[in-house]
């Protein structure tokens, strides 16, 4: 029913549009398959692009749930025009199976719509007097983040434990044993970003380890606690890719999200710009001064090289890093 | 032709066996479109998850099936599941006994509750759990994050197996034989153990059963309440969840084999104790 009643409704719009490339774009629909918090932000910016000449014609189908699942479903053959998911790792997954270019991270922007950085989110009050990396690690702090291996959220967590602790003057086996005591404290590790806030949000727990932009929007739906951005933390960049196969309107929302204007919109829910120069903005003053929280290393940094790199040498499922600080907690 | 042949034969024989031949008939058929649809169903499934734990080799897989924490998942499972049957075994027949036996006002709503496990999505189930021994406990029970929360929520998805299994047997139990050995002088506890409990026993096996091979695989519930550290509070479905998600299927196939391998052997032996337990009503 609705298949039919979509084009009888775009049908006249694009009689009634003199142009030609609106009558090209009439009854185009973008497979949106994104991870699950940006559903608010990106609802925003789908409503917005409809007014565009770009935009008019267009339809959207929209999906949200985890990032690594609907990788997946997208490499298993789901319908998808655009992807936006929460690490790069899971396009990755996407370009070895040969749906997005290998080469998607020489698009604008390297690929990326939005940045974010490994925060904590604490108690309100901050009881525990948590600042930084070392306060997790004192004895009886209990610390909640999701479990790596099925989490690709919490990927990011490790590897920003482990950087913090390299920037801080640590050898790499200093760090290392860092990550394992940090895991140690770690009471409860969910098989999600979102089960892991609900853990903390339920009550266990000192501190929850999850994205800033993660943290802004668990807040700002009446959950209680204070968020705490470590120094120095990684920096998370989300990256949105079109697919091979996407229309050419898929490409044109992307460059879309990264005007200056829906640049602002990300930066007013809790995602950091990639277009820096909206954050001068007088309305956005206020957010501008929430991500001045300090020095950030990213993905590509010496310390990991890269997300392939990275996902290898600390997440494959039998020789990674992480195999062994598992063993090491769950035998201790 | 032969269908024809087949009923010219069928006429000359007399009443009793023609009802037999057509018995014979019908049960080839039935047993035919049965295993056609266990096959589609059941075993094809399988086959493929035993095909998919394969594909990377004997050594890959001893390696899966033998990383301690698998080990750890797999223990933990199954001893739950043990202790959750034994619970459920026990609590979920007097909830039988109570439900058939007694008379106390509320009794069908009591017996409408009984199933309210099997309406909730699991997930849901599991928050419920962790709104109710969470940390934010409303009774004062902590214990969530726990081995003691898992066996908690595995009698919680499971207590409907063992009450809707032993109820109808409770029904169809005639009282004259209990009242017979009481008017002979039997004890309370000698009725109960020689003529209600040898009764019942059939019903309480395939209760177990199912309880057993749906702790085994629960993951909904639990995936909110126990925590889930490797090593500690990780049940084998969600060992097995994790392996999926950090891309090794191999890996999460053989951990599963080995669990459904062992579920199977359990699900035989407790029916070889089911048929040894009814060999009287078979002679």
């Amino acid at each position: 029913m609705r298949r039919l009643l979509i084009p009888a409704l775009i049908l006249p719009v694009a009689c009634a549009c003199a142009g030609a490339a609106e009558a090209r774009q009439a009854g185009t629909t973008i497979n949106l398959v994104a991870y699950s918090t940006p559903k608010p932000v990106m609802q925003k910016l789908i409503s917005r692009f409809g007014h565009t000449s770009a935009g008019t014609g267009v339809s959207f189908s929209q999906s949200y749930g985890p990032s690594g699942s609907q990788a997946r479903a997208i490499a298993a053959g789901q319908p998808a025009s655009i992807a936006f998911l929460s690490t790069g790792l899971d396009i990755d997954t996407l370009a070895d199976a040969g749906v997005v270019a290998k080469n998607w991270n020489k698009a604008p922007y390297g690929g990326i719509a939005a940045d974010s950085v490994v925060a904590f989110v604490v108690r309100a009050g901050n009881p525990k007097h948590i600042h930084g990396w070392s306060d997790l690690v004192k004895p009886s702090v209990q610390v909640v983040t999701p479990n790596p291996f099925s989490s690709g959220s919490a990927k990011w967590n490790v590897l920003a434990a482990y950087g913090a602790a390299r920037k801080s003057g640590m050898s790499d086996h200093k760090a290392l044993q860092f990550v394992t005591k940090l895991f140690k404290h770690v009471v409860s590790q969910d098989t999600s970003g979102s089960n892991a806030a609900n853990t903390f949000f339920s009550g266990k727990g000192d501190v929850l380890i999850t994205y800033e932009s993660e943290a802004y929007s668990a807040l700002a739906t009446g959950n209680k606690g204070e968020l705490v951005v470590p120094k120095p933390t990684m920096l998370i960049e989300l990256p949105m890719v079109a697919l091979k196969d996407a229309p050419s309107a898929a490409k044109a929302f992307i460059t879309y999200a990264h005007a200056p204007k829906q640049q602002a919109i990300f930066a007013a829910n809790g995602y950091r710009p990639v277009v820096k120069s909206v954050l001068e903005r007088q309305n956005l003053a206020s957010w501008a001064k929430k991500y001045k929280t300090g020095p950030t290393f990213n993905i590509r940094d010496r310390l990991f090289g890269g997300w392939l790199k990275a996902n290898r040498v600390w997440f494959d499922p039998n020789t990674g890093r992480m195999v062994g600080i598992e063993r090491a907690v769950g035998g201790g | 032709m032969e269908a024809s042949g087949a009923a010219a034969r069928a006429s000359r024989l007399r009443p009793r066996e023609t009802a037999r031949a057509g018995g014979r008939a019908s049960t080839a058929v039935s047993v035919g479109i049965i295993s056609t649809f266990l096959t589609v169903i059941v075993v094809l499934p399988i086959a493929a998850l035993v095909w998919e734990s394969k594909q990377s080799g004997a050594h890959a897989f001893w390696q899966a099936v033998s990383n301690p924490l698998a080990v750890a998942a797999l223990k933990l499972t199954f001893g739950a599941a043990f202790i959750v049957v034994l619970i459920n075994g026990t609590l979920g027949t007097a909830t039988a006994w109570v439900l058939v036996r007694d008379n106390f006002r509320g009794k069908s709503l009591v017996n409408a509750v009984i199933d309210l496990p099997f309406a909730l999505p699991t997930i849901v189930a599991g928050l419920t759990l962790l709104a109710l021994y969470g940390p934010r406990s409303p009774v004062g029970i902590h214990v969530a994050y726990t081995r003691t929360a898992i066996v908690l929520a595995l009698c919680f998805v499971t207590l409907p197996f063992v009450v809707r299994t032993v109820q109808p047997v409770l029904l169809e139990l005639d009282t004259e034989m209990e009242e017979a050995a009481r008017s002979l002088g039997a004890r309370q506890t000698a009725v109960f153990r020689r003529i209600v409990l040898p009764n019942l026993l059939p019903g309480i096996l395939s209760g177990a059963v199912l309880a057993l091979a749906r702790a085994l695989g629960e993951i909904g519930s639990l995936v909110l309440l126990a925590g889930n550290i490797p090593g500690h509070t990780q049940v084998a479905s969600v060992y097995i969840l994790n392996e999926i998600e950090s891309g090794n299927s191999a890996g999460a196939a053989a951990v599963a084999v080995v669990l459904l391998g062992a579920s199977f052997v359990l699900l035989l032996a407790v029916g070889a104790l089911r048929f040894f337990v009814t060999r009287y009503e078979r002679a």
